[in-house]
């Protein structure tokens, strides 16, 4: 993508995809995944990878434990809907700033080491939350149930006294359900990304690209790359928190297994199928991985049997067996075998896949591209 | 004092697992320079052998009995397990030996699974990063856990333990404590027993073989083994093969003490992965003793007495040990210098 990049060019880009986001409900609709519940999920794991991205894809550092800053960031606005309010304004800004904390604590440990070291601290710590919300924790996030808005909570400013209906965030009066959720999240997603583009051309961004190219020069060069690494992990952090938080405003429940490391693992490979370093990529994968995992856990024998019906018995009955495997239950089975297809045949992600198509077909912007597909660092 | 040395005895077994599915990791990881995600899913395909092992002698043939009838009038049916209808005495032994006797299935299976796997994916990862290592065997992690769910379904499927290991010892009172204090499962010392000697094979096997010093010298500097003009990559092979055994025996002789299910492999690597760090990348020694030492520190956490003063504590011990560990002294507890270390 973005090969020569001018303020002009990033400002066209960005209104592009504005535009993209905010048509989704229209053109996404033919395939069927127009309506508001998928694309809620699109937006906020699109802004989940973002700030993942802007760890791993700029810095190279791999965290193994993000999902625990969504689960921090789930609780915290639960609670800020407990105490204050349906607001979702101020659910977000809190979630943020305790996430924001929580990354500062979790990085500044973590980021004492690097490589595989970092990988299983951040893994660590990820548990440790994890199994901490399950057992010890259980008044703050309780535990298995989850933590949900109850109508005997104070929620000081809250201007709605309904006795009845599900307690549902509304903003200023406009609940947060439906497309009214969708566009909600899709404007944080927005000025997500309208951040990250700022951070990927700043000169602090370069400093995060230089960590992953060669850390050891930037030490010669008489540069402290902790102070840049740590402000990644913690803006990265805030970026989950935020997903979280809108996750608790479309749904104002939070539950622990949102913090497991599989969690974690979800959002590593949305990155990477995307295409980690890359600003569209993890979106890209976000939503591609949510739109499948939609699509084919829907799937059952039936209406495998019904799309090979034109197939002659003897072929179709075989191959309904065997594509029933990667269907439903066992989505999970299509995401592992796609996420090593990616790894090994295409480890720049999607994105690397469309710019060599497009190089295919002009062979002028040939020499330099490779803004961010390279392979991470230690 | 009885209640520390039952605690003690209950962290081993435990310890025992980590430390063999961690000995199989560092192998791979001192040797291939690959860092395995996917060494939980062999200890769970392990495990499965012996499930399906003890699924094979257990087909059954039935017969009706036209003497006795049931008590809908209908002619009684008798099971018997085909082994028992042909083999007699012998099948009945060999069903109530079906865990030990799996490790004989387990064994080439897991060869070929670690052949297959390190020849047909594992060996285009020496030259790539420690992040797409992780990233291609975590997604074959999934794979492998998702085909044996579709196979063997999502519930746990218990094995007994041959009946003469089936009880527990009251080994307290042999040693002059009160009776009834310290009890201990015979099986878990079992499998105590099985994990020495397992460990003690590898390390014998790399001591005082041939094969032995040159994976040991390839693991020391592999550049200069290959400059000696010594195919490094065959054997490296065969040692991801070995540790793919190891970690599959592990799984076989773990199915009575946890009843398989198909994310088991998950939760023992991450586990396991702490372990690996928390002895130290690349140290055999160091896997190994981190492993008894976690196991057992883990089943002190969970005393009623810890957890009283420190709730939540039997949770995260690993996890604080092995953070503590690597900001302390970050090549683990007997790392070697040099490795892994950015």
């Amino acid at each position: 993508m973005a090969t020569k990049t001018s303020p002009m060019r990033d400002l066209i880009f960005f209104v592009v995809f504005a535009v993209a986001v905010l048509t989704m409900p229209v053109w996404l609709a033919p395939i069927g995944a127009g309506y508001p519940d998928l694309l809620q999920k699109f937006a906020i794991y699109g802004l989940f990878a973002t700030g993942f991205n802007l760890l791993f894809g700029l810095t190279g550092y791999l965290s193994f434990g993000h999902a625990a800053f969504l689960g921090v960031g789930s609780y915290s606005a639960v609670w800020t809907f407990k105490l204050l309010g349906m607001n979702p304004v101020p659910a977000a800004i809190v979630a943020v700033i305790t996430s924001g904390i929580f990354a500062l604590a979790i990085g500044y440990v973590s980021l004492r080491r690097s490589g595989i070291y970092f990988s299983i601290l951040t893994l660590a710590f990820a548990q440790m939350s994890y199994n901490l919300a399950y057992s010890v924790l259980t008044p703050i996030t309780n535990g298995e149930t989850g933590l949900r808005v109850l109508r005997t909570d104070p929620r000081l400013f809250d201007s709605s006294n309904a006795v009845d209906g599900p307690l549902i965030a509304n903003l200023f009066g406009i609940e947060m359900t439906g497309y009214a959720g969708f566009y909600f999240c899709a404007v944080v997603l927005l000025i997500a990304f309208f951040i990250a583009q700022r951070i990927f051309r700043s000169p602090f961004g370069i400093m995060l690209r230089a960590v992953k190219t060669n850390q050891n020069r930037m030490n010669y060069t008489g540069l402290n790359p902790r102070p840049y690494t740590l402000a990644a992990f913690v803006i990265s952090g805030m970026y989950a928190g935020l997903a979280g938080a809108l996750l608790c405003i479309t749904d104002p429940l939070a539950g622990a297994e949102r913090m497991q490391w599989t969690a974690s693992g979800e959002v590593v490979l949305m990155t990477i199928l995307g295409g980690a370093g890359t600003l569209l990529g993890p979106i890209f994968g976000a939503a591609l991985i949510k739109y499948f995992e939609n699509i084919f856990s829907a799937f059952n024998a039936q209406t495998l049997h019904e799309i090979f019906g034109f197939l002659p018995d003897f072929i179709e009955v075989p191959v309904v067996a065997v594509t029933s495997l990667f269907v439903g239950e066992g989505w999970h089975l299509t995401l592992g075998v796609l996420f090593m297809l990616i790894v090994v045949f295409l480890p720049g992600g999607l994105m690397e896949g469309f710019s060599r198509i497009g190089r295919l077909f002009k062979r002028s912007s040939g020499k330099s591209d490779q803004s961010g597909a390279t392979a991470p660092a230690e | 004092m009885d209640v520390i040395l039952l605690q003690l005895l209950n962290g081993l077994d435990k310890g025992g697992a980590y430390a063999l599915i961690a000995l199989g990791l560092t192998l791979i990881f001192g040797t291939l320079g690959v860092v395995n995600f996917a060494h939980g899913a062999l200890f769970m395909l392990g495990a499965f052998c012996a499930v399906t092992f003890n699924k094979l002698l257990s087909l059954e043939v039935v017969t009706t009995d036209p003497t006795q009838t049931t008590a809908w009038g209908s002619p009684m049916e008798i099971r018997t397990p085909y082994v028992e209808a042909f083999l007699g005495d012998f099948g009945t032994w060999m069903l109530n030996y079906s865990v030990p006797m799996s490790i004989l299935l387990a064994i080439p299976v897991m060869l070929l699974v670690g052949f297959i796997m390190e020849r047909g994916l594992i060996k285009h990862f020496y030259k790539r990063a420690h992040a797409d290592q992780i990233l291609v065997t975590f997604g074959l992690a999934i794979v492998l856990q998702e085909v044996i769910k579709a196979i063997y379904g999502a519930n746990p499927i218990p094995q007994p333990a041959p009946e003469l290991v089936r009880g527990a010892a009251d080994i307290g009172a042999a040693f002059g404590f009160d009776p009834g204090v310290i009890v201990y499962p015979y099986w878990r010392m079992v499998y105590l027993a099985f994990a020495g000697l397992v460990i003690g094979a590898v390390f014998a096997f790399l001591q005082f073989t041939t094969f032995g010093m040159v994976v040991r010298a390839g693991m020391a500097d592999r550049d200069t083994v290959g400059l000696l003009g010594i195919n490094i990559e065959r054997r490296f092979t065969v040692v991801f093969a070995i540790a793919a055994v190891v970690a599959g025996l592990a799984g076989v002789m773990y199915t009575p003490i946890l009843p398989p299910d198909y994310h088991m492999g998950m939760d023992f690597l991450v586990l396991s992965f702490v372990v690996v760090v928390v002895g130290g990348m690349g140290s055999l020694p160091g896997a190994v003793l981190a492993g008894f030492l976690l196991g057992i520190l883990q089943s002190f956490a969970s005393m009623n007495e810890v957890k009283a003063i420190l709730p939540g504590i039997d949770q995260i011990i690993i996890y604080l040990v092995a953070v503590v560990i690597l900001l302390v002294r970050p090549r683990g507890l007997m790392g070697r210098k040099g490795v892994m270390e950015s």
